[in-house]
């Protein structure tokens, strides 16, 4: 498997992270020299082997759904880049 | 006293106990080390004003006589563990100025049992490293030098590992995810231990790939790992995948009798290329071992060779999903924006400007390993590889097999900057023996054996079955008394 400039381009984009097209060949490069050694992973035989879900075999525990937390705007925004009137505030998004 | 920084936890708590000392005296020795230690740079962010009111609080505490092990103790917590209204940044610029609203459930244990926080550590970025150089930090450095270089503390717990070993504290919280508490300890000449996982909670430590990390202790003995880990573990109904079962009193377990219990010698784990010196100390180990009553045999672990690939492919794929919440929305910094630029340009210059190259290159390689067409080629095949692993580890413990006896790195500490040219996969080989034991959930402990020819540190690794940290703690003391490793770095900071 062999990843293009193209491919690397699409990645990025996917990963929400920008990229110059200058830095696309060597990004290319990397990520070829990285899955070239995940390849190793087809040698092994993995008929009829369960694909991991949870190392220790345990069942996630339940809870009641009802609201155990909450009711603390100002604590939520209070980290945020850009909020105003108890919102987190963005750009534009629709038109 | 003098020397108080270089206390373990048990001598501190011992002294306080008889009134030797004071929280408040002993968090002063610590606050003035640290003040001395810039050249380390392992404290990053100092909570002087936090860690006086929590030593006046231990003291009355101790008066009381309302003590527990971790009463009055003076730690370093890693920059991953989120911390209320102090910077917890996972070493990023991304989380520039982020201070939570909120504690971790860790450092909410540690904090009720008494123990003082001296400040925030340094460690690789999102825990992504092995060397502490991916920080925005910048580097931390290892106590430990044998010539004019800087030499790394390991990663990514590497300003624990720096603190605990130069006595700037008593001990630190650290986190693995492929061997980031073991082989920093083992590079410092300190003890760490990743427990099994779901034994400690992790609600408010920063997520890199959520079903191998794990937080433990970063002690300078096994005594210590014994104590601190009692007051971090736990069950937390705030962490699904913590465990609901009882916690063990691990310093009670410490008998140093480890008489007829059989270790396992893993034959794949003898790697191309190991120095000859890390081989004579595993052999130097077993021979120890054996001669405190141990029986020693040899055992396969025949897909050890996948580990590594495994776990980059797992550990990509679970950090591109966990590092998604760093838009430029919620915490953190956002990126200067253009005139007429919408919300997918606010995303990608954010993330861009954010994340360093270490994190940029793990985030689109679990994208890719994830998107359409490539999920079953890699993912899938990798989590079927990882069931692989850990069959290998219980077949193994089925044998009769108590605990395994490794290297814990493949070699001792390299000089800051060596590996700048090399390419990511050199330095993933560092996690080589650790990686294995987060893929099986399996508790391992990293132990100061001895000094190669220059005269620095090296780890043996001993891993547990799991919930049996209590059994591995005590093979790890048998193998702390035989190694009698005594070495402390020569101050020249």
């Amino acid at each position: 498997m062999s990843i293009d400039i193209e491919t690397a381009r699409k990645v990025a984009h996917l990963a929400r992270i920008k990229v110059d097209d200058d830095r696309l060949p060597a990004l290319a490069a990397e990520f070829n020299n990285i899955l070239g050694f995940i390849e190793q992973l087809g040698e092994v035989n993995v008929d009829d082997v369960e694909p991991m879900v949870s190392v220790t075999p345990m069942r996630l525990k339940r809870r009641a759904d009802e609201v155990t937390d909450g009711g603390y705007p100002d604590k939520v925004l209070s980290n945020a880049p850009d909020a105003r009137e108890g919102f987190f505030a963005v750009p534009k998004v629709v038109e | 006293m003098s020397d108080l920084t270089k206390l373990t936890i048990a001598g501190a708590r011992d002294a306080l106990a008889r009134g030797e000392t004071t929280a408040v005296e002993l968090t002063e020795a610590c606050l003035s080390e640290i003040e001395a230690a810039g050249a380390l740079g392992a404290f990053v962010h100092k909570t002087p004003e936090i860690a006086r009111a929590q030593a006046e609080a231990a003291d009355a505490r101790i008066k009381a006589g309302e003590a527990q092990g971790m009463t009055g103790i003076p730690l370093g917590i890693k920059d991953l563990f989120c911390t209320k209204g102090v910077n917890s940044q996972a070493a990023s610029n991304i989380l520039d100025g982020f201070k939570p609203e909120y504690e971790s459930t860790v450092t909410t244990k540690l904090f009720d049992a008494g123990a003082i926080m001296l400040g925030k550590l340094n460690m690789d970025e999102f825990a992504m490293g092995s060397s502490n150089e991916t920080s925005v930090y910048g580097d931390a450095v290892n106590p430990w030098k044998v010539d004019d270089r800087d030499l790394t503390p390991g990663g990514s717990s590497g300003g624990s590992a720096s603190a605990v070993a130069a006595d700037l504290c008593l001990a630190a919280t650290g986190t693995d995810t492929g061997g980031s508490i073991r082989q920093p300890a083992a590079f410092t000449g300190i003890t760490g231990l990743k427990p099994t996982y779901g034994r400690v909670s992790r609600w408010g430590i920063v997520a890199f790939a959520s079903s191998l990390d794990q937080a433990g202790p970063m002690t300078k003995d096994v005594r210590d790992a014994a104590i601190m880990l009692g007051a971090m573990a736990g069950h937390d109904p705030k962490d699904s995948t913590s465990a609901d079962i009882a916690v063990p009193d691990f310093e009670a377990a410490l008998t140093g009798d480890i008489r007829g219990k059989v270790i396992g010698i893993p034959r794949e784990y003898r790697i191309d290329g190991m120095p000859a010196e890390i081989e004579t100390l595993w052999d130097d180990g077993k021979a120890m071992l054996q001669d405190a009553g141990a029986k020693i045999i040899d055992i396969s672990l025949p897909h050890t060779k996948y580990a590594l690939p495994t776990y980059y492919v797992i550990a990509p794929a679970e950090a591109s999903s966990n590092l998604a919440r760093y838009d430029g929305v919620r915490y953190g910094r956002r990126a200067k924006l253009a005139a007429g630029d919408g919300i997918v340009e606010m995303y990608e210059k954010t993330r861009a400007e954010g994340f360093g190259d270490e994190v940029q290159r793990r985030v689109m390689v679990g994208t890719y390993v994830l998107s359409a067409g490539f999920y079953d080629a890699y993912y899938n095949r990798a989590r079927k590889v990882r069931s692989l692993i850990k069959r290998d580890f219980d077949e193994a413990f089925d044998q009769g097999v108590d605990a395994i006896l490794t290297p814990a790195t493949p070699s001792a500490a390299f000089g800051l900057g060596e590996m700048a040219d090399a390419d990511p996969v050199q330095m993933y080989l560092n996690d080589v023996f650790t990686v294995t034991v987060n893929l099986a959930g399996l508790p391992g402990i990293s132990v100061p054996a001895g000094l190669d020819a220059k005269g620095l540190p090296l780890g043996l690794q001993l891993i547990g079955k799991p919930w049996e940290e209590a059994d591995l703690l005590n093979t790890a003391y048998a193998l702390e008394n035989a190694a009698g490793f005594v070495s402390k770095p020569q101050k020249w900071w």
